[in-house]
Parts: structure tokens; sequence; C-alpha cells
């Protein structure tokens, strides 16, 4: 499949902000030994470089879709990003300390676009709501509203919680037109249950980690596969 | 570049916000337009041959430019070189229009962004910050001073411009 990877490239070393960086271990391809790397986490994409000097990334793992897990490894602060669908192997990488494992178990579990696009949405929702209660607040410009995307293919786009119908005209309007998903249990009760999941795998991953527990083979940090929800993000 | 081509691909078979048959030309030079399945799943834009199952190529959507083209048409180019534009062809203006909204709001960026505009909003609304109950707050991603330094740093001037 071509990629634009010169462009790819390019937004791996521009100003734009950075989500997460530093160096970590990485298995190599055959499981024969790791390489120390300069990892980068930019929105969904985590690039890795040779070192933190290097102009052009030796490569990237696109993290839409993936679960991570603390593995039990022959290295320190292992973890692994692993993807339901494609590669049955997965990426094991380790930090240099708790802390960093702890970050980047964190910040990579958060990096994909469906999980941002549901808190913009939920956003969203709540500034629409407030507006409409109290109309007499300034209104500067707002963006345009992401919720209005019109689903096209298979009639749904991965997350259910997009209205049903877009809004009539491009133009972006002073007031955000009100859109309520049509079900009295839709977005904010998904968004909450996702949250919420992330919130206990975090605070229990914390407790484990706080009573040093050397091995945590197995410890998932978040496995939508596995959990029966309805919004999961790696379905194929 | 190294990158998990199979996630790619399972990418490019989920469900898509927009997709659609349209004429599709490359950014070299005497590239002809041909019909190909455009399809956008979250920041990337994949275009197939129309009967094929496995996409030819794929295009992610950061820092790049959507632009207005003929009448009908539109184009995609990116920061690092503007002058190389992939061309598309729709059927009519109103689905040109409709795209264009589309791929200008695809880019994680965007999202980052209207975040960060919604959250400040909110914020002086209400004096709370909304992040706080999802436990985002403090996320180096999500801050004001997380915003590129360059013309688009200013909240709600026109966010869905990108550079």
């Amino acid at each position: 499949m071509k990629l634009n990877e010169r462009s790819l490239a390019f937004y791996a070393t521009c100003d734009a902000p950075v989500d997460n960086a530093g160096f970590l271990h990485k298995r190599g391809a055959r499981g024969a030994g790791s390489h120390r790397r300069w990892f980068v986490l930019r929105g969904n994409m985590l690039f890795y470089f040779e070192s933190e000097a290097s102009r052009e990334p030796l490569g990237v793992i696109l993290l839409e879709g993936c679960t991570v897990e603390l593995v039990d490894a022959r290295e320190e602060f292992a973890f692994a990003v692993r993807f339901a669908s494609g590669r049955s192997r997965p990426y094991v990488l380790a930090a240099d300390s708790q802390a960093a494992l702890e970050g980047w178990v964190k910040a990579l579990s958060r990096a994909s676009f469906h999980y941002l696009r549901l808190v913009v949405h939920e956003l969203e929702q709540q500034l629409a709501a407030m507006r409409e209660r109290s109309p007499a607040n300034a209104l500067p410009t707002s963006p345009s509203p992401v919720s209005n995307l019109r689903p096209k293919e298979n009639g749904r786009a991965a997350w259910s919680v997009l209205p049903e119908k877009p809004t009539a005209a491009p133009q972006r309007p002073p007031l955000p037109p009100r859109r309520r998903a049509s079900a009295p249990n839709g977005p904010l009760a998904s968004f909450a249950q996702l949250h919420e999941r992330y919130g206990l795998e975090v605070q229990a991953l914390r407790s484990q980690w706080r009573g040093g527990q050397a091995g945590l083979a197995g410890l998932e940090v978040w496995h939508p596969s596995s959990s029966g929800g309805t919004h999961t993000q790696d379905q194929p | 570049m190294r990158y998990n081509e199979k996630e790619l691909q399972a990418l490019s078979r989920q469900p898509a916000e927009m997709a659609a048959e349209l004429g599709m030309r490359g950014p070299k030079k005497g590239s002809v337009a041909k019909r190909r399945l455009v399809k956008l799943v979250v920041n990337f834009l994949f275009y197939f041959r129309p009967d094929e199952a496995e996409p030819l190529g794929a295009l992610l959507l950061e820092r790049c430019r959507v632009a207005q083209e003929e009448p009908g048409g539109f184009s995609i180019s990116f920061v690092e070189d503007l002058s190389r534009k992939y061309h598309f062809e729709c059927c009519s203006q109103e689905q040109c229009q409709e795209w264009m909204e589309a791929l200008r709001r695809a880019s994680y960026e965007y999202m980052r962004r209207s975040l960060i505009f919604y959250r400040d909003e909110i914020r002086k609304m209400t004096g709370k910050d909304p992040l706080e109950q999802f436990g985002l707050s403090e996320e180096a991603r999500f801050q004001l001073s997380s915003l590129p330094r360059d013309g688009q740093a200013c909240i709600g001037s026109q966010l869905d411009v990108l550079d």
C-alpha cells in the first residue's frame, strides 16, 4: 500500500505538539535482542528514531485500534502494544523507569482518534446545551462541529454517538445547532462508561504498581474485546 | 519508513465517515484522473480501485491543505510542499463541498484544537474545567500551551483552516 511517507516524516519532526517522547527499548523483528530508540507520540502515530537527533524516523506504529498491556518479559518496565486485527505479534517495548512506563501506558491507551473524537463530541454537546440555556452569552466563532459529520459508509461511523441528521448548511452558524442523539442513554452514557473503564483501569494499575509487584503478567490496561462493551475500537 | 501495514489495511476496512467513487489524479505531472473508491477513516484517506478490497494507498491527513480547484473539484496537498497536489473530481459542487468540510475536520490536530477551544469556552462560562470529571485536565496535549506557535494559535480564530 502506498503511503504519503514524506508527509508522514514531516509530521513526525515538525513543531506540532508532541504527546509523549522518550527512549524505549524495542524488541527486534525476530525477537532477538532489542534496540534503544527515541520514540515520539503524535496523535495516533508512534514514531521511532535511531536517536533523539535523527531527522527522519526509522518507522511508525499506527495506534488506532490497539490495546496496551503490561507484560511479564525479560526486560524490566515492559509493555506490549497489541492489535486484535492485522498482525498477530505485538510490539514489546520497555521503558527505563516505573514512572516512564506509567506515562507511556497511559498516553498510548488514550492516543486513538476515536477516543479523542468522543471527548470532543462530549464537550461540544455540553457547550451547545449551555448556550441554549443562556443565549445572552457572547458567541465567538466556533469550529465546525465535529458531530455534524454525516456517516456514509455502512450507515454509521465506528462510534455510534453521531447524531442522525446533519446540519443543513455548510456555513457555521453563530449558535451551534443543538443535536442530541435520539437514544436517551446515548453519547453521555457511552462516554461515561468508557471513561469509567479507563479510570478504573488506571486506578487498579496504580495500586498494583505502588504495591511494587515485579511480575505483572497478563495484567491488561484495556482490552475492549474482552469487556463485552458495545463501543469498541478494534473491530475490523 | 517502516509501518504496520496490516493495521493500516484493517483500518481501511472499518466503517468510514465518508466514502464515494471520485476521480483521482496524483501529484505527478501528466498523471491522468482515474476512478477511485475514496474512503475517509479517522485521519486517513484511503483510495481503492473501484472493485478491489485492498487499498492502493492511503494519505495521512495531518498538516494538509484542502482547497477548491475547478467547480466540483478539490485538492489535497501537504505543508512541506503545497505544490504537490492530489486532485479529486466530484459529481457536483455540493459533494465537493461536503468532502472539503469533512477533510478539513479529519485531522488529529483539528480535533485537539477543537477540544482546547471547547474546554476554554466551557471554563469561561462555568468557571469549571470540563476535563476534570474525565481525569484529563493535566494532559499536556490538551493545554493551551501545546498549540503550535503559528498563526492558528489564537483560540477561536478559524479553527477549521489548517495551516
